[in-house]
């Protein structure tokens, strides 16, 4: 077991380092720093941008390999280098995290959730009305964009605050209202107004992806002996599928839970940039269009060990709640 | 299921009257067309094929004409979905779109389970190294951020290279399908047809090529009918921001994406595009479940 668990870490650290250095190789080839600097009036002398440049690590006159060596030369003492402003990497990455485990979170519970619940009662009663009306609404709901679905949230919220509210209580931009000087309570008022929307364009996304999962392996569990057995030693039907049906329907999707969070760290882009939430995922999108390599390859690599983390807790995950994965 | 099973099984069940050939392909179509959702998928999904490309022949705008006396317009006899900011007729526009869209999806979704087939199909078959180096590129592949990868490279996508967008969008998209075929192909490569097959002499790589794959085939046909709705909503996703289709040409995403700015006073801009993508994605979808029933009737529920 120790020699599986150590041999599994070495080939998750050698992917990392892999897919880092050709995230980093492939974003130092396509992007184009030097061409921040075409656009300013008055246009600095070339040295002064070659000097730039290269106390960045990003001058493209320098050969693609000596600049690699240098950026991965920091990497491994922990300094993934400079963004484009001057500012380092690590400690803007380290805040934005910050923001998008507050934005994701919340949606991520409540989206899993509500998807093992609609799942759950869905394969409970199969084909009866709220099955039916769960499998249409979470037809829909995948077949909708974030993009779409953001706007339109958006779009509703705008209409909610002018017609149902009378008032300001939606609201879409940002985290928090800016200079807003206020006790806690409103502080965390303000805040809440902020978070409804793009909470809850994470949480249906999820929930329909949810729903779906959780009643399949639901309805496999139903046909299970065991849950006959339960039900011969004279457990209610309700009892029996709350009691012993859903905990081993859950195992699947608990594992799935640490997939989608993995990837929801940077994958929550969409969100964070239409409701202009300073997280990761916006910096993803800034960071391309400014020709920012030293992050675009830093948000790489915390990408790869994000999903690696999540797909060896999901193993762990499994191995806890399944009696078998651990005997075996 | 295999294809003696199957085709018992059919044979079986046609006991009245004068018994048409057996034959998997109408067996499955049968059964696709029994089912309501394959039903109304597949007449949305032609519907909507219909209008993108029979629909510019009625218009009597082009996607690229400006009507400079109209700006922001609502839907009128003359633009029937109304204009764009700068005069552009949405109808004709949305339709651009909309072919764009349906070409990129169906084309990416095409080559990424061609890639996803062999990939799979060979690892599975030879095992040993090649299994080990095709892992690991859909491991390494699986751990890199798709749409970091495709956002920095967008600028090569530039005017009239959509084709290059198209290869590149599938070849962050056949991961997940190629590890299924490994799988089920290393249970095949046991049966006793592929056994036979190989002590006949038939050299490895015709094994796989036509024993392997077309017994992978139901899995693949589903999984491309996923792929495209996968395919559309990527590159719908990557437009919207800027990194997809570039202009002049238009995506469904770059419309939404222009759409969203003006939607609260010129609803027209947002919701044509916005609900014929819906629209589109969810037949697909519904298509790829029916046709996953459809293959497999032993299943109880699409998963």
């Amino acid at each position: 077991m120790a020699g599986f668990l150590a041999r599994r870490l070495v080939s998750s650290v050698v992917l990392v380092a892999v897919a880092a250095s050709l995230a980093y190789l492939l974003a130092a080839a396509a992007l184009d720093p030097r061409a921040n600097y075409a656009g300013r009036t008055p246009a600095p002398p070339p040295a002064v941008v070659d000097a730039q440049l290269t106390a960045l690590n990003l001058n493209d006159r320098t050969p693609l390999t000596e600049r690699y060596l240098t950026w991965a030369g920091g990497v491994l003492r922990g300094d993934f280098g400079k963004s484009v402003s001057g500012a380092p990497v690590g400690d803007d990455l380290k805040r934005r995290a910050g923001v998008t485990l507050r934005l994701v979170l919340l949606g991520l519970v409540c989206g899993s959730a509500l998807g093992v619940m609609a799942g759950a009662l869905a394969a409970a009663r199969q084909y009866g009305w709220f099955d039916r009306l769960s499998a249409a609404v979470s037809f829909l709901l995948l077949a909708v964009p974030v993009v779409v679905l953001a706007n339109v949230l958006i779009l509703a919220g705008t209409w909610a605050n002018d017609h149902l509210f009378g008032a300001r209580v939606l609201l879409v931009a940002g985290e928090a209202s800016a200079g807003l000087e206020a006790g806690l309570w409103e502080t965390l008022l303000d805040r809440a107004q902020h978070l409804v929307l793009p909470t809850v364009t994470i949480t249906l996304g999820l929930a329909a992806v949810f729903s779906r999962y959780q009643r399949n392996t639901m309805l496999d569990v139903l046909g299970a002996d065991y849950l006959r057995t339960a039900m011969a030693k004279g457990l209610t039907r309700r009892r029996a599928l709350i009691r012993h049906g859903l905990r081993t329907a859950l195992i699947p999707v608990a594992t799935y839970f640490a997939f989608t969070f993995g990837a929801l760290l940077t994958g929550a882009t969409f969100t964070e940039k239409i409701f202009g939430w300073h997280g990761l995922g916006e910096r993803l999108i800034s960071s391309i269009f400014t020709n920012d390599v030293n992050t675009v390859a830093a948000i790489s690599c915390l990408a790869a060990v994000a999903v690696l983390v999540a797909s060896m807790a999901a193993g762990l995950l499994q191995a806890v709640l399944d009696p078998r994965v651990r005997a075996g | 299921m295999t294809l003696s099973e199957e085709v018992a099984e059919e044979s079986a069940g046609d006991d009245a009257g004068r018994p048409p050939p057996p034959s998997r392909a109408r067996a499955v179509t049968g059964r696709f067309l029994s089912s309501r959702q394959g039903r109304a998928g597949a007449l949305v999904l032609t519907l909507v094929f219909l209008f993108a490309f029979a629909g510019p022949l009625v218009s009597p705008w082009s996607h690229t004409d400006k009507d400079f006396a109209a700006f922001l317009a609502p839907p009128s006899a003359a633009h029937w979905f109304g204009t764009l900011q700068t005069g552009a007729d949405v109808f004709a526009v949305t339709l651009r779109g909309l072919q764009r869209s349906l070409v990129v999806g169906l084309l990416a979704a095409v080559v990424c389970t061609a890639l996803a087939a062999l990939a799979g199909a060979f690892a599975g078959y030879f095992l040993g190294w090649t299994d080990r180096v095709i892992t690991w590129v859909t491991d390494l592949l699986l751990v890199l951020p798709a749409f970091l990868i495709l956002a920095v490279m967008s600028p090569l996508f530039g005017a009239g290279q959509w084709p290059l967008f198209v290869l590149m969008l599938a070849l962050f998209l056949w991961m997940v399908t190629a590890k299924m075929a490994r799988g089920m192909t290393i249970s095949l490569r046991e049966r006793e047809f592929v056994r036979a097959a190989r002590y006949l002499g038939v050299p490895p790589v015709r094994i796989v090529l036509s024993h392997v794959l077309p017994n992978l085939s139901s899995l693949l046909i589903v999984d491309a009918t996923l792929n495209v709705s996968a395919a559309i909503l990527t590159e719908t996703s990557l437009s919207y921001f800027g990194f997809g289709i570039q202009p002049p040409d238009v995506s469904l995403g770059t419309l939404i994406a222009d759409g969203s700015r003006t939607a609260v006073y010129a609803p027209w801009t947002f919701w044509f595009a916005a609900g014929l993508l819906v629209v589109t994605v969810l037949a697909v979808n519904l298509i790829g479940d029916a046709l996953r029933d459809a293959f497999d009737p032993t299943a109880r529920e699409p998963r």
